[in-house]
């Protein structure tokens, strides 16, 4: 039965599945990256999400899926255009082609049983689509998907998802063992009968592909399959969980917000095998004042929001930094204003992560560049917090979030989770805020501490915690918690750049865009650009040695994913425009003319993209 | 004193705990005003169950009666208005073992934080909440506060407050989950200190409605109580409120009522005049949510980083 067909090396694509929602595009495609990962390609994948709740079948806001970015280096991005996409039905990907999801080339794989329809003006839809997709330059492969599987099983929407698992396992020759071993696992609760199904239909697909298809490819690994240094693969969001267990956290204190909640889903799930709590409170500010009850009361704990919640919690966070409160508050980022794009990308929060409050509230704010930062920064975050008695933001975003990567596969610290709380007699002549003048860190009593009693106020106080209206109380204390913020700055390194230290343009960004940004600025080099970046995780305080490292480019860009004018539009000048919001800062704190390059589309940034835009600069420059 | 028993046999405690213990700063509220009552009701309620005062949280918003925190001895949080009960409840979740009282105000506690009143009481973590009803904003001088009778003029309604007001007794008794639900007035120091003890003593959220004068800006509204005691209805039972049978002669209206009928407690908490006062309900029997939250608080290193890594381990590859 089997056409020999020599595989095509590649070094990487980019597949999707998309289908209508419940037909398990997304199972097939996590399947699909596991056994990818397992083999050792390096791996991305994002869920594609349906805009609307309960979206008409066959349409293209009913949108659902996978994308895929499979390759033999490590994968830090969802990368441009995609080379193979599997659907289940035509209209869903008109959705996917007003998002530049596809390029000329791109191979559709498509169910054509909407062809033999008994309702015609399907078949209409079906036809002149096709033929549309083709006049724009999409491959069409029509697929008897739905004849093949109905071969396996009367119920064939159920499983089609295996079917098209065993199509691109054969398309990107999967080692067919581990895919019937990730699909017995996916299935494991269901029982053997299930499974045995799945397997038959995975290999029907598989069978197939090798005598139909003709794409056929290999790509090199990264890394040697089953290799002994373990991977784990996480979303961001699931990151962050993790983060919250192995940081011995006690609680997490949060309510339902798009896109972080899957974080709290996770958490709730597993949380107690580590003695941990989730509480869902009744609102956003009810979730923060619970947790700095916790915390006052000397518990570590956490509350994981998005842009809105943020702004409910802000008279909260301003008291936190204001009675100096240890807590920790993961900000999944979500396009804003207002409601805005609850399910997609945006990095607009920094502002209102550094200056939501009204009066000054210094606090540490942080950024994830990666989902393995989404672990391993909450661990810092909880200890920054006690250590700098502070508030401290997390900031992630939808991007990262939903992401999934696999990564080194973390060991529990001892030395990461929180120490049991001090109850010993407190000394009584050390006041509640005993500030080191110079750095303004100061040992906080526990409730239970005898000695220590005092009275914690949101109200302008002295070291004594006692309320003070008096000049120097007020500027006593804005200045040590300020000072903090220095001391930590006096902690930090410069960030590394990424390339030469010294050329025509820097590329400075912050959070998800990381892997995008120097995918792109490695292909400029590759061209011969004098081009580099730098990324920062550390956004309050700054990180040090900006501005010399500013001072050796000839020109310097921030690029992100939040609102800025653009230089030529309308009516804005020199003393109009509004910079992005790193842009902004960076302006403020080196007074180096920084420019700034955005887009809030809601979607990550596409290295493709990226690449262009430095091209257009340089040119314009030169 | 000195744990001296009625046998005469002498309980010598490490600690023992007086007053002065549970005294901060000195309390800077108006001479006559009724929150000076219920600080030293607290007060000596602490002293008589000997609670050690590093165990012991005041937790406040904002208004008059969360200026409370600062003149207790013990610690105490004052945070931002409305949102007292979110923090209490924050803080009993992981120190369950902590005792807990939380002064608060009409405004406080039924207008700004009144969805954090809703939900703390479905919550039911153990805590005395006390809630100084003095039907009037007092900091910020006299606007109209969620308890103001309909046509009381204040800065916010010049011509007489033009709402209904709202019942926090039949509100609070409207909540799944309530557990203890008392009324009582400032003035009477007898019944105060009664409520507040019964208060302290439940296993659950005990909400003290405390009918309180602010002879600043609210003073006609109480006076009527004060000055006609006929105008208060005392609730009576042997699972009430105790009352000393010269307490009985005070009120001249009394009502014998078993606080753990809730039709009959919803009944009387409708009562406009005579205003009730005493235990409208009571059920020992609700669960604390603390049980809850507080799981697992013990667990020790090893087992908490085998459960860490068991959670990577789900995600491996």
């Amino acid at each position: 039965m089997s056409k020999t067909k020599q595989a095509v090396r590649i070094n990487e694509h980019i597949v999707e599945i998309v289908s209508d929602s419940g037909e398990g595009a997304q199972k097939a495609g996590q399947t699909f990256g596991n056994i990818s990962a397992k083999m050792g390609n390096g791996v991305w994948t994002v869920e594609i999400i349906p805009a609307e709740i309960k979206p008409p079948a066959r349409s293209p806001a009913g949108a659902s899926g996978i994308r895929i970015r499979l390759g033999s280096s490590y994968i830090t991005n969802m990368g441009n255009a995609a080379d193979i996409v599997v659907a289940l039905n035509e209209q869903v990907l008109y959705s996917r082609i007003a998002t530049h999801a596809y390029k000329k080339g791109t191979v559709v794989l498509l169910e054509n049983k909407w062809l033999t329809d008994p309702n015609p003006e399907i078949v209409k839809q079906y036809e002149s689509s096709v033929a549309e997709f083709r006049d724009n330059g999409l491959v069409v492969v029509e697929v008897p998907m739905e004849v093949e599987c109905l071969k396996l099983t009367p119920r064939p929407r159920l499983g089609k998802n295996m079917f098209v698992l065993g199509i691109l396992s054969y398309i990107y020759s999967r080692d067919i063992d581990k895919a019937y071993r990730e699909v017995e696992h996916t299935f494991q609760r269901k029982g053997q009968k299930v499974i045995d199904l799945n397997h038959k239909l995975l290999q029907a697909g598989y069978d197939f592909a090798q005598e139909n298809i003709d794409y056929h490819y290999e790509i090199p690994l990264w890394r040697a399959p089953d290799s002994k240094d373990p991977l784990i693969v996480t979303n961001g969001n699931q990151a962050m969980g993790l983060g919250v267990m192995a940081s011995g956290m006690d609680l997490v204190s949060m309510y339902p917000i798009t896109p972080a909640t899957s974080a709290s889903h996770y958490l709730a799930d597993v949380y107690h095998t580590v003695g941990g709590f989730v509480h869902q409170a009744e609102d956003e500010i009810a979730a923060v004042g619970f947790a700095i009850g916790a915390s006052y009361a000397g518990k570590t704990a956490c509350t994981i929001t998005s842009g809105p919640g943020l702004a409910l919690k802000t008279e909260f966070l301003a008291l936190a930094v204001m009675a100096e409160i240890p807590l920790v508050i993961g900000v999944v980022q979500r396009g804003g204003p207002s409601t805005g794009l609850p399910t997609k990308v945006e990095q607009g929060d920094l502002l209102a992560s550094l200056y939501g409050e009204p009066g000054d509230a210094p606090k540490i704010v942080i950024a994830a560049a990666t989902i393995e930062e989404c672990f391993h920064f909450v661990v810092m975050a909880r200890k920054l917090a006690e250590t700098f008695r502070t508030p401290v933001i997390l900031l992630t975003d939808a991007n990262l979030g939903t992401g999934v990567q696999p990564y080194p596969r973390p060991k529990a610290k001892a030395e990461w989770l929180a120490s049991p709380i001090d109850q010993s007699p407190w000394k009584k002549d050390i006041p509640p805020f005993d500030w080191n003048e110079e750095t303004g860190l100061s040992s906080r009593p526990i409730v239970g501490q005898p000695g220590g009693e005092y009275v914690l106020t949101g109200l302008a106080h002295t070291k004594q915690s006692k309320v003070a209206y008096d000049r120097d109380s007020n500027q006593r204390g804005c200045n040590m918690r300020s000072r903090k913020l220095a001391a930590l700055y006096g902690t930090l390194k410069p960030p590394e750049i990424h390339g030469d230290a010294e050329g025509d343009l820097l590329v400075v960004g912050w959070g998800s865009t990381l892997g995008a940004i120097e995918e792109a600025i490695d292909q400029m080099r590759d061209d011969g650009h004098k081009v580099s970046s730098i990324h920062l995780r550390f956004l309050s305080p700054l990180e040090p040695g900006i501005k010399e490292i500013f001072a050796k480019f000839k020109h310097v860009l921030t690029i992100e994913i939040n609102y800025s004018d653009e230089a030529d539009a309308p009516l804005i000048t020199a003393g109009n425009r509004r910079y992005t919001q790193l842009a902004m800062i960076l302006r403020a704190q080196t007074l180096v003319d920084v420019d700034c390059w955005s887009n809030v589309h809601g979607q990550p940034l596409q290295p493709g993209l990226i690449y262009d835009e430095l091209v257009r600069r340089l040119n314009l420059k030169n | 004193m000195f744990g001296l028993k009625a046998d005469w046999s002498v309980d010598i405690k490490e600690r023992y705990f007086a007053l002065g213990d549970y005294a901060g700063g000195e309390a800077r509220w108006c001479p006559g005003c009724g929150d000076h009552a219920v600080l030293t009701v607290v007060q000596r309620i602490c002293r008589d169950n000997q609670m050690p005062p590093e165990m012991t949280v005041a937790v406040s918003g904002i208004g008059c009666s969360s200026r409370l925190p600062h003149y207790m001895g013990t610690y105490g949080f004052h945070g931002l208005h409305g949102r007292a009960l979110p923090v209490a409840c924050g803080i009993k979740s992981r120190r369950p073992e902590l005792d807990v009282w939380v002064a608060t105000g009409d405004g406080d506690c039924y207008s700004i934080g009144a969805g954090h009143w809703l939900h703390a009481v479905r919550y039911n973590m153990n805590m005395t909440v006390l809630v100084f009803d003095n039907s009037i904003y007092g900091l910020t001088k006299k606007q109209t506060s969620p308890t103001t009778p309909i046509g009381f003029k204040s800065n916010t309604h010049p011509q007489g407050s033009i709402l209904e007001p709202l019942n926090p007794l039949t509100a609070t008794l409207g909540i799944s989950n309530v557990s203890f639900l008392a009324q009582t007035v400032d003035w009477n120091p007898a019944h105060l200190y009664a409520t507040i003890k019964a208060a302290h003593a439940h296993k659950g959220f005990s909400l003290v409605n405390i009918i309180q004068r602010c002879p600043v800006y609210s003073d006609q509204i109480s006076k009527d109580l004060q000055e006609n005691p006929s105008k208060l209805l005392l609730l009576t039972h042997d699972k009430g409120i105790p009352v000393e049978e010269k307490l009985l002669r005070f009120f001249p209206n009394h009502r014998e009522h078993d606080p753990s009928n809730m039709s009959e407690a919803y009944d009387i908490a409708t009562f406009l005049s005579p205003t009730p006062v005493g235990l409208l309900y009571h059920n020992p029997d609700v669960p604390c949510y603390e049980d809850l939250s507080s799981q697992g608080l013990n667990m020790g290193v090893e087992d908490k980083l085998a459960g860490i890594n068991a959670a990577f381990d789900q995600f491996a590859v």
